[in-house]
């Protein structure tokens, strides 16, 4: 009996497979490029005069200028800057200190009614922000903290903390029971056990943890601007001011969003390094 | 170096069906002796060795390694060390530094530790990974680690929790037969869990059975393999197992499928007043015979090179494996007469204890 082999000949699947390919990676760079755009967008006109800002169709080639940066700054920038700064530092550092322990206790070390704490600090997430902003005000305010950078650093800990304490238990549970028992055996006590086997192994946790909490505290947007006006005022209230009713000053608020990013996107970029991916690769197995 | 004692400490785990896992274990392991533990899963193996480290409660009962009483002390008093089955590396550490953790909380000289970590080193063939990270090993050179950890601290006990278990089939042949070298050399008293029976048998100066928590049988592996001390250890010490099987008890012996097999006036004694008997015999003992035996229907055969399994079926239903010369095996359905080589190679139990008779 004859078989006659029915396939395509190995080439012709071959070639098939990378065109595929080839038309794969072009959607992805055709949809990455659609995210990037607005960022592209706004980096650009940060650095036209204002009136090429304006142009239709938009100037592609222009005199760079650091006009704008200047004038950001001449309105006012840096106190807000420095507020945001303040505010995301002091909050990250609390969170970190408070969920680590937390979220240790919640995972490693759990005892009975540990579900029911991981249910309440959930169920804190649940309300919605503006349900609570009249108490929270009437309250800021009779503790002196309105236009206060206090306030803020004590609302965006209490709104980090739950997430930061599930984030960081998730990173607790991958932590495998025999190195720790290995490190027991191999006579840490509970100090040196933490400091010298479990954080390190949870290290890129924290740095995820972190970073999820920089970013919502240097976007929030809500509170900050309930609560505070110009003295305690952070940098998302300043560009708000930028929306006036004389109009609205495209390059120099792209010059401002600018600033007001990078801060944020530099942070991501060193916590990227110690995203590594299996935090126990090799531990186990 | 030193003594390990069991003395009658069981594990209990409460709840409203408390969970006995290691119950009343009597055992002692000598001096520089290379005790295995083995059972199948649940028969409370891991949690014995675990109580010894420390890492379990001894609920009732005392631990002692050498003349100290260790029940109450913590892992890191014990002058013990482990080996996981998972390795249990510190990964963010390199390997010279898995090695010397250990000895640097104990505040060793750095020279003493360097030259304890080397000497490890060399004698597990690391020596070109001390600067590695555990992700850049091979399985088997993390298992290597694992053991080197252990021997640096030269501690009085080994205790290995399943060491080879995720390594490959050759890998974990050559493994077993270093540990074994290893630990003769070293002459530090080791306890090795494990349910792999070819390790317990071939590693251990002596095997403990256990099952339910309960030890079974502590005894040399040959001794376990001649004279298991009931049918639990008959049936799980041996590969293909012993057949076992119940039948009626007359005067001379036992009839296996219409074949009389005559006992010893020693044994028929011990079994006086029993009209049934739990009659076990190894595969091995069995062989093909031309005339008289029982028959056999054959429904599987194993061909292994120098020798076959044979799986078949008596007339009563029973299921028999003979072990039969490779060359020559009979095919499947046929029917084959099967003979005892030697009636002294019979295993006798009591149908109800499942105690050894006599």
């Amino acid at each position: 009996m004859t078989t006659v082999d029915t396939r395509p000949p190995p080439v012709t699947r071959k070639r098939k497979r990378r065109i595929g390919s080839i038309s794969l990676s072009a959607l992805t760079w055709v949809i990455a490029i659609l995210f990037v755009f607005p960022l592209i967008w706004m980096v650009l006109t940060s650095f036209k005069q204002e009136a090429d800002a304006y142009t239709d169709p938009p100037k592609l080639v222009f005199g760079p200028t650091l006009d704008q940066f200047a004038g950001v700054i001449d309105r006012g920038f840096l106190p807000y800057l420095a507020n945001s700064a303040g505010v995301t530092a002091m909050v990250t550092l609390i969170v970190l200190i408070f969920a680590i322990p937390a979220a240790y206790a919640l995972s490693i070390a759990p005892v009975k009614g540990t579900t029911n704490a991981l249910g309440f600090f959930l169920s804190t997430k649940m309300l919605p922000v503006v349900a609570a902003i009249i108490p929270l005000y009437v309250i800021s305010q009779n503790m002196k903290l309105l236009d206060n950078v206090w306030a803020l650093v004590i609302l965006y800990t209490s709104m980090n903390l739950p997430l930061a304490i599930w984030m960081m238990r998730s990173f607790f549970l991958e932590v495998p029971t025999e190195m720790m028992e290995a490190a027991r055996v191999d006579g840490a006590n509970l100090p040196t056990l933490l400091y010298k086997i479990i954080l390190p192994v949870v290290a890129p946790g924290i740095a995820a943890t972190a970073l999820i909490c920089v970013i919502f505290s240097w976007t929030e947007f809500f509170y900050a601007v309930n609560l505070t006006a110009a003295r305690a005022g952070t940098v998302p209230v300043f560009l708000v001011g930028f929306i006036t009713s004389e109009g609205l000053y495209w390059a120099q608020l792209s010059a401002a969003a600018l600033l007001a990013s990078l801060p944020v996107m530099i942070v991501g970029w060193i916590a990227q390094n110690h995203l590594v991916r299996g935090l126990s690769m090799g531990a186990v197995k | 170096m030193a003594e390990v004692v069991y003395a009658d400490a069981s594990r209990v785990y409460p709840g409203a069906h408390a969970v006995r896992a290691v119950d009343r274990l009597d055992l002692t392991v000598s001096d520089g002796e290379f005790l295995v533990l083995v059972g199948p899963s649940g028969s409370g193996k891991s949690t014995a060795l675990r109580m010894c480290a420390g890492l379990e409660d001894v609920d009732e009962g005392a631990i002692r390694i050498g003349e100290r009483e260790v029940t109450d002390l913590p892992p890191k008093d014990r002058d013990i060390a482990m080996v996981f089955q998972s390795y249990a590396l510190y990964p963010h550490m390199t390997v010279a530094d898995n090695m010397a953790f250990a000895l640097r909380l104990r505040k060793m000289s750095k020279e003493d530790v360097s030259t304890r970590v080397k000497e490890a080193a060399a004698m597990l063939d690391l020596t070109k990974y001390l600067d590695r990270k555990p992700k850049a090993l091979s399985g088997g050179q993390r298992q290597r680690v694992a053991m080197g950890r252990a021997i640096v601290r030269e501690p009085s006990v080994f205790l290995m929790d399943e060491p080879l278990s995720n390594l490959d089939a050759k890998l974990r042949v050559e493994t077993r037969a270093n540990i074994a070298e290893l630990q003769q050399r070293l002459g530090t008293t080791t306890i090795y869990v494990t349910h792999d029976q070819v390790e317990a048998m071939t590693m251990g100066d002596r095997v403990a059975v256990l099952k339910d928590g309960v030890l079974q049988q502590c005894a040399s592996p040959r001794e376990l393999y001649d004279r298991p001390a009931n049918v639990f250890v008959a049936g799980f010490i041996g590969s293909p197992a012993m057949n076992l099987g119940n039948h009626r008890l007359t005067d001379e012996g036992v009839t296996l499928g219409g074949l009389a097999v005559p006992l010893a006036r020693s044994a028929l004694d011990a079994a006086d007043g029993l009209s049934e008997i739990t009659f076990g015999v190894r595969p091995e003992a069995l062989d093909l015979v031309s005339d008289g035996g029982f028959t056999l229907s054959v429904r599987l055969v194993e061909e292994l090179g120098a020798d076959a399994y044979v799986h078949g079926e008596l007339e009563s239903g029973e299921k028999m494996v003979v072990r039969v010369d490779g060359r020559t095996p009979p095919r499947l359905g046929d029917r084959v007469r099967v003979g005892l080589r030697d009636t002294s190679e019979v295993h006798l139990f009591h149908p109800e204890t499942g105690l050894r008779i006599p």
